[in-house]
């Protein structure tokens, strides 16, 4: 076939590391982006949820008459519509509650014309209640005798976990030194910008449409199904763009039920969406805990043992909070080298608000306190404190004692890279030797690092990943994938990595991912999962229509294969770059030939982990990372308040991929890591949340944000894709350790229950020096 | 139902003549009224910034004001910030410099950001930050946020024309 050779020729060039827009940017910028909140459909009618109020009571008697005959009002429904079908990870939840068992339990929900139709429906309702006493901490909750939350769980008790290894008591009869102490990790939440909205619409052949913020779509329909008492092959999930999910759209909660249920009753779809008071008192939080922990070292500095045990305030439903310890475990037997470990960890349910998952997944708790010790046995053993940290980090190709395999370990590379980037160690001493002397203002250095998985984590029976894709006969690729985009820039990463292998436009790349009845599986958005696996997807998924479109090229070109490239939006001779046809030309000729082909392949991955096992003895991510966070503060003694003057960070990314969204991941990760460490605190009261608005639950603003020195250490992750590793998980994780070890540096006091509030800074300021005089 | 009153006002440069009840806020009206969705709902007692607009040349927390008191005044939507070539500079900035994750802060941020970088040239990083503060965002730690606005200065300083 005649071909012309006349174009100039095409370099070899590479995005992988390039800094890549967003695709939806320019809508969401312009206020273009129609987000779930922003719908409206025909016919719609507003759903709306009465909470209880009261942390436990037995509901005597419900009355909905006054609101049912409301003009306007087209359903009303309580708990005897939803009885029978639970729903939650133990199947201790329901939609609509015919007991009380937290101030946010669902008791009544209506649907009419307008919101404030609705909302005047609900103060109609005529509840009469017979209050319980309740408990309100897992220690009250594990009491012999306490009141029972949910009456099939005696003894309140909820999940339970365990993992030993090694002889314990020998390992701390061999310590020279033992840290030991609780730490107390708080309730927080999401606070996503976007509140929790759902659409729910039934057609006349019983399927459900549901458009939803979740973050995990094919599992959902498991998950929400029960709660509905249908066939999950009868719902349809539909993802619209969403404002945050951080973790927090990672199960069923019961507003979405709601929104089906009262759709199914009324044959009109139906929205439900929160308040922002709504949202801070009944959405789930980072899960509470009180972890008592002990590590131990030898005098040479090498660490002999650690052990944890962790009680877990499981609130009064079991979501994903409660399974957090798989994490907690990895990162108590992981965190550096610990030859023997002793964990066990018991959720307790309570009458308080239930935990969910939150990015970081249990690892903020435990980091906060295996960073915290790492710190304190540094000052107990007579060596550099870097020293101590490089002396028990692993090396590539060690396993931890659950059988994690570090397969590319780069923990020492990250602590020296943000050692010697902050001057660490000569900070850490000059500020610890003026501690004693005068003046309101103390500054501080603290390290912390820690591990997390970076490959996914198989804790369901598959960790995989479908894909799909096309190419057109104008050279536009379609990607049809199971990978939600739910803020974090999945898109980019998609894009680019199309865009790298087909040679084509960034611009030329489209993304389908937000129906359930045309993308195929996915797991979800967690585990810091979705650029290692929904890459690798889309990867494999185009290096297969790149070997179909290159065949057809040799064929039909006469070129030997070998020789031929993808490059610029042409076919190319691999070795000088000179184009031999126009993509779309050759898309064009393979469609309309005699023999005639379309390209479209699909792919499904599964990364190779192993499954997580009742034992918790699995290499359970494709892959596993670590970060370094040095943070250097200000102390005012006087009041208290944490100023963060800067964060160095040393994180091992495998390889960056698009390195804007990559530093997006890490200074929004930190954003939420430090409201955690300074601010941010649910003021829980017998069960009722105190402060449900941001003018008291305090997020990180813009001025409190420090400068960020930011070093991508690239350990080239064989399975990852192009070498990446998961990333946007330990940013959240690593921050909070790093400030109460600055804190300690500063002042010489330690605080195990964060937030490091200005009051409690103060007060342990205050108590030391009494304690000292 | 509550008593309801016509108003007339200037939006995004157009004129708009519409009844709305006394009771309504302004952010209602633009989403719920006009359509105008870019203008977000997320607090609704003006503790975030997602729902601000410029009514005559000052940023407000749409949530706060009433409806009846943008009668006689201008107003300035997101959506209005785009020109006829397509992006503004502090739309195409943010976009340029990955301010955007969810995006849903960004409507309320970029009119914050535009308002501060139009009223002082010389409006250096700290400042920004200062003039941010009424604007969370939970996805992106502001960093990108305030390389964004920038960026945007130092243009404005380079050729003066945007």
């Amino acid at each position: 076939m005649e071909t012309k050779v006349t174009a100039a020729p095409i370099a070899k060039t590479t995005l992988i590391g390039q800094r890549v827009k967003k695709p939806d940017a320019p809508d969401k910028a312009t206020g273009k982006t129609r987000y779930i909140n922003d719908m409206v459909l025909p016919q719609m009618l507003i759903g709306k949820v009465l909470f209880a109020g009261r942390p436990h009571a037995r509901i005597i008697r419900i009355d909905t008459a006054a609101a049912a005959k409301l003009p306007g009002v087209y359903a009303v429904l309580t708990g005897k519509d939803a009885a029978g079908l639970k729903f939650g990870f133990v199947r201790d939840n329901v939609a609509l509650k015919d007991k009380v068992r937290c101030e946010h339990d669902e008791i009544a929900a209506v649907a009419a014309e307008t919101e404030e139709i609705a909302s005047r429906a609900l103060e109609l309702i005529d509840v009469e209640f017979e209050d319980l006493p309740g408990v309100f901490t897992p220690e009250a909750g594990a009491a012999t005798g306490a009141p029972l939350v949910q009456e099939k769980f005696p003894g309140n008790k909820s999940l339970s976990f365990e993992f030993k290894h090694g002889d314990l008591a020998a390992a701390e009869r061999a310590s020279d030194f033992v840290v030991d102490n609780v730490f107390r990790p708080h309730h927080v939440t999401h606070c996503c910008m976007g509140t929790s909205c759902a659409i729910a619409d039934f057609d006349h052949n019983g399927k459900l449409t549901i458009w939803t913020q979740t973050q995990y779509p094919y599992n959902y329909k498991m998950d929400l199904a029960p709660a509905l008492g249908i066939d999950p092959g009868d719902i349809r999930v539909i993802q619209p763009p969403i404002g945050g999910a951080f973790g927090s759209k990672l199960d069923v909660y019961p507003y979405e039920p709601i929104a089906a249920l009262l759709a199914k009753k009324t044959g009109r779809p139906v929205k439900v969406i929160y308040t922002r008071e709504e949202e801070f008192r009944a959405s789930p939080t980072r899960q509470a805990a009180i972890i008592h922990m002990r590590t131990g070292c030898s005098r040479d500095g090498t660490l002999t043992f650690r052990s944890a045990d962790v009680l877990l305030d499981n609130g009064a439903y079991t979501s994903w909070g409660p399974t957090i310890p798989v994490i907690m475990m990895r990162t108590t037997s992981g965190h550096y080298r610990v030859p023997v470990v002793d964990f066990k960890a018991q959720a307790i349910y309570t009458n308080n608000p239930y935990a969910g998952s939150f990015r970081g997944y249990g690892n903020v708790q435990t980091t906060y306190a295996t960073a915290q010790q790492m710190d304190m046995l540094a000052d107990l053993v007579d060596i550099e404190p870097l020293e101590f940290h490089l002396k028990n980090a692993q090396k590539s190709g060690e396993y931890t004692p659950q059988q994690s395999f570090l397969r590319e370990c780069a923990l020492a590379e990250c602590l020296e890279t943000a050692a010697a980037a902050s001057d660490y160690s000569r900070k850490r001493k000059e500020y610890a030797a003026a501690r004693e002397l005068p003046g309101r203002y103390k500054k501080g250095i603290g390290l912390a690092s820690s591990i997390h998985n970076a490959g996914g984590a198989k804790i369901h029976k598959s960790d995989g990943i479908g894909t799909m894709l096309k190419v057109d006969d104008f050279a536009r690729v379609t990607v049809i994938t199971g990978a939600s985009e739910i803020g974090q820039g999945i898109d980019a990463v998609i894009t680019l990595i199309v865009a790298e292998e087909l040679g084509v436009p960034l611009e030329h790349v489209t993304i389908v991912n937000t129906d359930s009845d045309i993308a195929p599986w996915d797991v979800g958005v967690h585990a810091s999962r979705t650029t290692f696996i929904a890459g690798n997807g889309t990867r494999r998924a185009a290096k297969k229509a790149k070997a179909q479109i290159l065949n057809a090229a040799a064929k039909m070109l006469g070129e030997p294969l070998e020789t031929l490239e993808l490059r610029g939006g042409s076919v190319v001779r691999d070795a000088c770059g000179t184009p031999l046809i126009e993509l779309e030309r050759l898309l064009r000729r393979m469609h309309f030939q005699t023999e005639p082909e379309l390209v479209m392949v699909s792919d499904y991955y599964e990364p190779n982990s192993e499954p997580e096992g009742a034992k918790h003895v699995s290499d359970h991510s494709a892959a596993y990372s670590h970060a370094v966070h040095i943070a250097e503060i200000t102390v005012d003694t006087l009041t208290g308040e944490i100023k963060v003057d800067k964060v160095t960070v040393a994180q091992d990314v495998g390889r960056v991929i698009n390195r804007m969204g990559l530093e997006g991941q890490i200074e929004g990760g930190i954003a939420i890591g430090l409201g955690y460490a300074l601010s941010e605190n649910m003021r829980l009261e017998q069960g009722l949340l105190k402060n449900p608005c941001f003018r008291d639950y305090k997020l990180i603003t813009a001025p409190e944000m420090p400068p960020l020195d930011l070093h991508f250490i690239e350990s080239n992750c064989a399975e990852g894709p192009y070498g990446a590793k998961g990333i946007s998980e330990l940013p959240t994780i690593v921050i909070a350790p790093a400030i109460a070890n600055a804190l300690h540096n500063a002042t010489g006091v330690r605080i195990f229950n964060p937030p490091l509030s200005p009051e409690k800074v103060a007060r342990a300021i205050f108590d030391a020096k009494q304690a000292g005089s | 139902m509550s008593v309801e009153t016509e108003i007339r006002f200037k939006l995004n440069g157009r004129e708009v003549s519409l009844t709305v009840p006394v009771t309504m806020k302004a952010l209602a009206m633009l989403r719920d009224k006009l359509g105008l969705t870019g203008t977000k709902y997320a607090c609704g007692e003006g503790e975030c910034g997602a729902c601000t607009i410029k009514v005559d040349g000052k940023t407000v927390n749409s949530c706060l004001m009433y409806a009846v008191d943008c009668d006689g005044r201008e107003l300035v939507t997101i959506e209005g910030l785009r020109t006829p070539e397509g992006l503004h500079p502090v739309q195409q900035a943010f976009v340029d410099h990955g301010a955007v994750q969810c995006g849903f802060c960004m409507p309320g941020m970029i009119m914050q950001a535009d308002y501060l970088v139009e009223n002082n040239p010389e409006l250096t990083r700290e400042e920004a930050q200062r003039g941010l503060e009424g604007n969370l965002c939970r996805c992106t730690g502001y960093t990108k946020v305030l390389d964004a606005v920038e960026a945007v200065v130092e243009a404005k300083k380079c050729c003066g024309r945007c």
